[in-house]
């Protein structure tokens, strides 16, 4: 595979690649990380993320993408390598202020509370006043399409639904970095690619950056700027690369010649990794 | 914000948004769906069947009442006597209450604070255990010469029968919060007291409620060992002890009487509590949701 030497981007997004120019949001070096049990879920993963880059972590299961994530987001230390956030503000500790929102692979809602005090919850853990957090909330939640389910408990709601709160309750504190860990990976394909197709509108108008982990070629073609490849034990990263289709996308893009070609690129990169 | 709000997501008519809130649309009778009407029919024809089986039994074999009442009897026992009956079933139900209570206060306060600390539960958790395993029958006298007061005695009894349910059943609801909930709890940088109000409080909510519902018929239990133990006298002894009596004076009609109520306030705390527990999981609890399948 000539075309992907390990590390290196074979295909280039202009946008991705000027951001990279500027000081990224989030700046891993030489990162591992080895469980109390002996494994190594990843080794000397070095990774610069851009603002407001949609970037993607895929991998064949076990290969560390969701740890690396819980790295980034601050959900146990690494054992080597640092992290930094260059452009964060620092708190006197030396602690980023790191502004990050998280969707885990199941939605995690509270199951006693509507769906407006769970989109509420992070505001409430941060103390915001019930006059200041409901109507942003609220706000949140007609942007992924709920509205008229304030009052509804997650478990009256279907899969993609949670899903969605699941989103909101993650962006209600407008985050610079959305951490999403195989977030629709339990989904039927329908409601998948309808929730692609809104996350990629809500990253469009919003601007913030994500990192998506996903098992899926496909979906990591659909929706990212760039796509990271990693192989399993230990985890690391095995290819780089930049997806050059211009935004938005939709229905015509996925079925369009081009992200076949981007598909199968990622596919054989995917493959390699595997067999690495 | 209003930047960002032009072009929200419109709601999906299809897929992921087809499962809307489910309403019971079935008929109802007298304010209940009709399929429930038959769980609440069978067992009182069956208990009516029993009772007018015992009443035959009792007129045909003659059987003397002070070896067994007939249903009627006891009824008209309990109407007679009601004065004297009402009264110690307020002394009883009085101390079950208070001791529910305090197993409440005490059951929840000493779970949170065990979760709190390993340490405190790995050093006080066996102390309960004991007391639990302990027949409450035995330690009741050592309680009543310590403590003196009779009525502060009983309650102790009834509250050691009926505490330790709720304290062990709300230890594994505060530890059962879903991982993933508690991550994001520390993502979003929640204080213990924040983890404990918003996360494992709820969590631990249907598994309280659980060890209630036994609880309830423990306190009661309780309260009744207790003063059969203690066998107080006097205008404020409770129906334990009105049994005791009726037994000495071979009043069985007034035992039984005695006895239904005993049984009539266990199944009112059953009901209520079942009644909490129901109205307080309902819209989000697996144990309490109507199914449509």
């Amino acid at each position: 595979m000539a075309n992907f030497p390990g590390n290196a981007r074979a295909v280039s997004a202009d946008g991705a690649n000027a951001a990279l120019r500027e000081r990224p949001l989030v700046s891993l070096r030489d990162v591992s990380k080895q469980f109390s049990n002996g494994t190594l879920a990843i080794r000397g993963v070095d990774l610069d993320i851009a603002a407001g880059e949609f970037l993607s972590l895929l991998g064949p299961s076990g290969c560390g993408k969701s740890t690396l994530l819980r790295i980034i987001a601050g959900l146990g230390a690494p054992s080597a390598g640092t992290i930094s956030w260059p452009t964060a503000i620092h708190d006197a500790s030396g602690h980023a202020e790191r502004q990050l929102g998280f969707v885990f692979q199941d939605p995690t809602l509270m199951p006693w509370a509507n769906v407006l005090r769970n989109v509420m919850l992070p505001l409430t853990l941060a103390r915001a006043s019930k006059a200041d957090a409901v109507p942003r909330a609220a706000e949140m939640i007609e942007l992924v399409g709920l509205k008229g389910f304030e009052k509804a408990y997650p478990r009256e709601l279907s899969g993609g639904m949670r899903m969605r709160v699941s989103i909101a309750r993650a962006l209600v504190t407008r985050p610079r970095i959305l951490l999403m860990d195989e977030p629709f990976a339990a989904l039927d394909e329908i409601t998948r690619h309808r929730l692609n197709d809104d996350l990629l509108a809500l990253w469009w108008q919003q601007r913030f950056t994500v990192v998506f982990v996903t098992h899926s070629v496909f979906e990591s073609v659909y929706l990212s700027q760039r796509i990271v490849v990693m192989a399993a034990r230990p985890g690391r990263v095995m290819a780089d690369f930049g997806v050059d289709a211009p935004y938005p996308r939709d229905s015509l893009f996925r079925t369009s010649a081009e992200y076949g070609r981007i598909c199968r690129v990622a596919s054989e990169a995917l493959a390699q990794a595997i067999a690495a | 914000m209003n930047d960002l709000s032009k072009t929200p997501i419109v709601p999906h008519d299809g897929t992921d948004a087809e499962a809307r809130p489910v309403f019971a649309t079935e008929r109802r009778v007298l304010g209940l769906p009709v399929s429930a009407w038959p769980g609440i029919i069978a067992p009182i024809a069956i208990g009516i069947l029993m009772l007018a089986l015992w009443e035959a039994l009792v007129r045909i074999k003659g059987i003397p009442s002070y070896i067994l009442p007939g249903p009627l009897l006891i009824v008209r026992t309990l109407v007679e006597d009601w004065g004297t009956l009402s009264e110690a079933l307020l002394v009883t139900l009085r101390v079950t209450l208070a001791a529910l209570a305090a197993a409440i206060v005490v059951g929840v306060s000493l779970a949170v604070i065990f979760t709190q600390s390993k340490w405190l539960e790995k050093s006080l958790f066996p102390y309960a255990v004991i007391l639990q395993v302990t027949p409450i029958v035995a330690i009741a006298p050592l309680i009543i010469i310590w403590v003196g007061d009779i009525k502060l005695s009983l309650l102790i009894c009834a509250w050691i029968v009926s505490f330790f349910p709720i304290l062990s059943n709300t230890i594994i609801g505060l530890n059962s919060a879903d991982h993933n909930l508690i991550n994001l709890f520390q993502l979003y940088g929640a204080n213990r007291w924040q983890t404990l109000r918003y996360l494992r409080l709820p969590a631990a909510l249907p598994f309280f409620l659980a060890g209630l519902k036994i609880s309830g018929g423990l306190a009661l239990i309780g309260a009744v060992v207790a003063e059969f133990v203690a066998g107080t006298g006097g205008s404020a002894s409770g129906l334990a002890y009105r049994i005791l009596e009726s037994g000495y004076q071979l009043r069985i009609p007034r035992m039984f009487a005695a006895l239904l109520m005993i049984s009539l306030s266990g199944i009112a705390i059953f009901f209520v509590t079942s009644t909490i527990a129901y109205l307080a999981l309902r819209r989000w609890h697996e144990s309490a949701v109507a199914r449509e399948n």
